[in-house]
């Protein structure tokens, strides 16, 4: 039988976090992932769903994939885009509030702004300011939606359910947006999430959000069917949130030997960049059990999903009232 | 368009005329398409796949030959997804061969428009370059909106624009019935 979708649209025009979604959402965005995935193979990667629509990629923080990603399913879908990369050399630099430049490049009437910044909200800002959506392409410590998505999606793939999957996030809890956007997701879909890392690096009342949360890695690891490491992030280490990359890795690190406490068919993520060495180990990384790869390639069908049924089933911008 | 509004006029095929229709088209095919070797069916989601499988199995049947079968969703090339409402759920074009050098016969339910027969055909291109696209469908209702006909046609049913034709299939429906359904009001 054919699967039934309660559901064949998104409620808002945006996708600013995992948080408000339903699990109805949720399952439309991974369905309709899975059906854009076969393009990657075509002889010819280009469908016109979102011909004559316009998106403009605006990234305050640095990132490569993520906006490669974003690019790249936008140029599948035929949609137009413009990159606005960071504030080196553009009317940031000059001065311009986050509005005036939100405003400016709301009269070239974009349909869609896939915005990073730094600073929690300001995709929702802009979301209450522009007639056009908005995708959260992270915002500092928040949100990362898109992440999370094509996170459940390479679960979904292995597993084919999430309902009492025994999944354990590791590392910089407390400044992960990564972090937060899956432990919304999979405790929505009923996975048994565990996060884990130095306390410094486990933000207060983490289990508010559905997650357990212990500092004893090997004990986490314990029968885990997924693992997902997230970056340390170095640049922080200045602020002696962690003694040294040798102590984090010995107590932290994902080595062949923690490995073996997980399930046998435990597969191994990390959103990227990796720190080889520091919170996992090359061996574990290039082993089978990764599916590092997997997610790089189902990250660009998830933002073909999201871009596809925010624009789709909407007027153009033109058409929009009051627009 | 909902269907629950639609009032049902009148049923005007049941098993038994479809099933000779399918056969008789897959006899014409035989007749018709020259090279049988190279041959594919490639249905458009929801109820092109279907005939497809059973035009497949039927020219099978008689020259002894199996022939590949193919979905296509169109979703992704529709002219009107800005104003279709509810917004169409996007499923798989699942093509396991190469298109290639083929005929390919594309099937559907109804012709009508020949909107959706537009967006297929650059949906095929897009995967490969066959050497020819045929198209078979079910029913004919007429009222084009462009210019494509149909190769193989099981019937021609003239309509009226306030009416629907409602093909089913066992696959997909559980009987293999065609209606002609009316929007009320009208």
């Amino acid at each position: 039988m054919p699967v039934r979708h309660s559901i064949t649209a998104l409620r808002s025009k945006d996708l600013l976090g995992i948080e408000h979604l339903e699990p109805a959402e949720i399952e439309l965005l991974l369905h309709t992932a899975e059906s854009m995935r076969p393009i990657a193979d075509r002889p010819i990667k280009k469908v016109p769903a979102l011909r004559g629509r316009m998106v403009i990629n605006l990234f305050f923080e640095p990132s490569t994939r993520t906006r490669f990603s974003f690019e790249t399913a936008e140029k599948w879908l035929s949609a137009d885009s413009l990159n606005f990369g960071g504030s080196r050399g553009t009317s940031v630099e000059k001065g311009e509030t986050l509005l005036d430049t939100a405003r400016t490049l709301q009269a070239m009437s974009p349909d869609l702004i896939v915005v990073r910044h730094s600073s929690p909200g300001v995709p929702h800002l802009l979301a209450r300011h522009l007639h056009a959506g908005v995708i959260n392409a992270g915002d500092g410590a928040h949100e990362h939606p898109t992440q999370a998505l094509l996170d459940a999606l390479t679960i979904r793939q292995r597993f084919g359910r999430f309902m009492g999957l025994k999944v354990v996030i590791a590392g910089d809890i407390a400044h992960s947006r990564v972090a937060r956007s899956n432990v919304f997701l999979l405790t929505k879909m009923g996975a048994e999430v565990t996060v884990c890392g130095p306390p410094t690096l486990i933000p207060p009342r983490v289990e508010e959000l559905g997650a357990r949360a212990t500092t004893d890695f090997d004990r986490a690891i314990d029968g885990a069917e997924v693992i997902m490491m997230l970056r340390m992030q170095l640049e922080r280490q200045s602020r002696s949130l962690f003694p040294s990359t040798r102590e984090y890795y010995a107590r932290y690190g994902l080595t062949i030997a923690r490995m073996e406490r997980a399930s046998p068919a435990a597969i191994v993520m990390h959103p990227g960049p990796m720190n080889r060495g520091v919170e996992i180990a090359s061996e574990v990384a290039d082993s089978p059990r990764s599916v590092i790869l997997d997610q790089v390639a189902n990250g660009v069908a998830v933002r073909m999903a999201v871009l596809y049924l925010l624009l789709a089933g909407r007027p153009w911008e033109g058409e929009r009232e009051g627009a | 368009m909902t269907e629950a509004l639609l009032l049902k006029k009148a049923k005007i095929l049941d098993a038994e005329r479809i099933g000779r229709m399918i056969d008789r088209m897959a006899h014409e095919i035989a007749e018709r398409q020259k090279d049988l070797a190279g041959l594919a069916f490639v249905g458009i989601r929801t109820r092109g796949v279907p005939l497809a499988t059973r035009l497949a199995d039927r020219l099978s049947d008689l020259v002894a030959t199996p022939f590949p079968v193919g979905t296509l969703d169109i979703t992704l090339y529709r002219d009107d997804l800005s104003t279709v409402a509810p917004q169409p759920l996007l499923k798989k074009t699942e093509i396991e061969f190469d298109l290639n050098e083929r005929a390919v016969i594309l099937c559907d339910d109804v012709l009508y428009t020949g909107r959706t027969i537009r967006a297929a055909l650059d949906g095929v291109i897009d995967l490969g370059r066959p050497r020819a696209i045929r198209l078979a469908v079910l029913i004919d209702r007429g009222h084009r909106e462009f210019p494509i006909e149909a190769n193989y046609v099981g019937k021609s049913v003239p309509t009226a624009q306030r009416e629907v034709i409602k093909v089913m299939f066992r696959e997909t429906d559980g009987a293999d019935e065609v209606w002609i359904l009316e929007r009320p009001g009208s």
